[in-house]
């Protein structure tokens, strides 16, 4: 299987604070990839690292084939990001952001129009297209957002809580979405609070405290542990690793 | 540096300004508003003092040296008075600045041809005009002496005698000596630092709050490009400010206007690149729109108003400050403003600090780039 991101000891620190400690990683083609753990793991830091937003202290990381620290803006033409926070211009309307990132993205002309109309057909946004986004439901705005990243059609798609305070019929459709994109190949890398979206993913990466303390497909974590469900494996395993440092 | 990235951001922000029609509305307004504020209230000019005159001589000499004080257009004669307790109380109520007294044995004193003393009090609180008051009072007193002086000579020879040296005056540029012939150009430029720099400073600052610098920062979008998308959106808002105001101080205050109205465009479009660009530096630099809009603020008014010359003039300023005005970019553009409205001057002369202003232009668009230039954390 092709490797498209590869981590190597890859660490982060905000003065005394070490953010994510030595990470070391592989993620396949194709693959959708979770990272999971409790708040302040270093989950966030290493997607932003992983964006080329954010230098690593140590350590480096190769996203689609470019370094992530030298090489950033060959990444960021292959990636496509969507912040935890929404990140689009509520005083545009839908189709405006579109068109604002189609132009950072450099796509204009007839494969804008034609990747614009797709993508409001596959998130069913299309009767929403001159609203202004601030008034879109979370829902639909992360939708929006989603579009957003989708229009240079990226090779990789990183996802940080991309569900959060989104409703549940917005998630399935959300998830929908998402799956769709699989089948066309592109990779995803998502964080995530909600544990029954971890059991979707093809591997789990269990972070804590800035160290990734496990790495494994779902199932396989349960397994290990003897846990019935994820969240009863990820407690296990996290009070392992905290009852032999103590 | 793509031109399409740099118009899409161009086109965004266009987007947001006039979809904030409050802001625009004040953007537009701000300039007119405090050109008529400042441009009635900064009258500099010292006419009509009011002044009350108190005589003890009471004689023929005297009320002639009264008259020439009621004839003159800088003073107001509010009272003749008998006491110095009047003049005292007009003084401390601020009724009057200023008060003359004529002593007793004024008349007596001229007559034998020995030095006449005439008493002038001021209230000194407002030192500037008062200070501008006593030299017309001298003046006129000194005037007036010179003229009793040579018409004794002329009496007493028999003959016509001229005064020494008689100074003809001629102003040049402001021959009327109004004060809102050079506050007004001077105005505009400070109004127009305040206005570009308000304009920006919360440009950046505002994606950083609400989160969308985060998303621009993972496409390839370059700082140049984001840098000048932005200060083009709110150049178009400038220029337009630049222009109310210009009409406003020909047509309002019927400031003249000698020179060239093309060197006038261009000199405003340099500096306006200046002005924005310093917006957008202070929002890159302060991250919350708050900060900005301080920072903005105090970095541009006070400097502007205190140190381009607008209404203090450099020269009498010590020179360490002299020095710092060198990097006020309003000093440059004050000069230009007077010299084209004023002086009607060109290139020629102005070559020099629209050179200047070219330069900081290009050095705060290369500071603001750097700026941006450094990724989360």
């Amino acid at each position: 299987m092709e490797t498209i991101i590869e981590i190597r000891s890859l660490t982060k620190r905000f003065g005394e604070l070490t953010a994510v400690d030595h990470l070391d990683l592989t993620v396949a083609k194709g693959e959708i990839f979770g990272l999971v753990g409790p708040d302040g793991a270093g989950k966030t830091t290493t997607l932003r690292m992983l964006c080329g937003l954010m230098d690593p202290s140590e350590g480096s990381a190769r996203v689609a084939g470019h370094d992530v620290a030298r090489d950033s803006r060959a990444v960021k033409d292959q990636i496509g990001y969507m912040a935890q926070r929404f990140g689009l211009y509520q005083d545009l309307t839908v189709e405006e952001n579109m068109v604002f990132y189609a132009d950072l993205f450099g796509i204009t002309g007839e494969t804008r129009a034609q990747l614009t109309a797709q993508l409001l057909r596959m998130t069913r946004m299309e009767p929403f297209r001159t609203r202004p986004a601030g008034q879109l439901s979370g829902g639909m705005k992360q939708k929006l957002a989603l579009m957003c990243t989708l229009l240079h059609r990226p090779r990789i798609l990183f996802l940080d809580e991309p569900t959060n305070g989104v409703d549940p019929v917005s998630r399935r459709d959300f998830w929908a979405i998402l799956y769709q994109l699989l089948k066309d190949g592109i990779t995803i890398f998502m964080t995530t609070a909600y544990l029954d979206e971890a059991e979707r993913c093809n591997r789990v990466g269990l972070m804590h405290k800035g160290k990734l303390i496990r790495c494994a497909t779902p199932g396989a974590m349960k397994a290990e542990t003897g846990s019935a469900t994820l969240e009863g494996a990820f407690i296990q395993t996290i009070h392992a690793v905290d009852g032999a440092t103590a | 540096m793509s031109y399409r990235r740099m118009r899409a951001v161009c086109i965004k922000e266009l987007h947001h300004i006039t979809r904030d029609s409050r802001s625009l509305a004040l953007a537009l307004l701000l300039p007119v508003l405090m050109l008529l504020l400042f441009g009635f209230a900064l009258s500099l000019d010292v006419d009509r003092i009011p002044t009350m005159i108190y005589d003890q001589d009471q004689t023929a000499e005297s009320r002639a040296l009264v008259r020439q004080f009621e004839g003159s257009k800088f003073f107001e004669i509010r009272g003749m008075v008998g006491d110095y307790g009047a003049i005292e109380r007009g003084i401390d109520r601020s009724r009057i600045l200023m008060g003359v007294v004529i002593p007793r044995d004024y008349s007596r004193q001229l007559g034998a041809g020995r030095e006449a003393q005439v008493q002038l009090l001021l209230d000194g609180s407002d030192s500037n005009t008062a200070s501008i008051a006593l030299g017309y009072a001298e003046s006129l007193v000194r005037n007036y002496s010179l003229e009793l002086r040579t018409l004794a000579l002329n009496r007493r020879a028999g003959g016509h005698l001229a005064p020494p040296v008689d100074a003809r005056l001629r102003v040049w540029y402001n021959s009327s000596l109004e004060s809102k012939n050079y506050v007004v150009p001077g105005l505009i430029a400070v109004i127009l630092q305040i206005i570009a720099a308000l304009l920006t400073s919360l440009t950046i600052a505002r994606e950083w709050e609400m989160g969308t610098m985060e998303q621009i920062l993972s496409t390839p979008l370059r700082p140049a490009e984001m840098v000048l998308g932005k200060m083009f959106a709110y150049f178009a808002v400038g220029l337009a400010d630049a222009g109310i105001a210009v009409l406003v101080g020909v047509f309002v205050f019927r400031v003249p206007f000698r020179g060239s109205l093309p060197l006038l465009a261009v000199s405003t479009c340099v500096f306006l690149f200046g002005a924005l660009f310093w917006g957008i530096f202070i929002s890159a630099s302060a991250r919350t729109q708050a900060a900005a809009y301080q920072m903005g603020i105090l970095s541009s008014f006070l400097p502007a108003f205190l140190l381009s010359g607008f209404i203090y003039s450099i020269e009498t300023m010590p020179w360490v400050i002299q020095v710092i005005t060198y990097i006020i970019p309003a000093r440059y553009v004050v000069t230009i403003l007077k010299g084209i409205f004023l002086k009607g001057v060109g290139l020629s002369v102005l070559w020099g600090e629209l050179g200047l202003l070219t330069l900081y232009a290009l050095i705060v668009f290369v500071l603001t780039t750097r700026k941006l230039n450094q990724k989360l954390v």
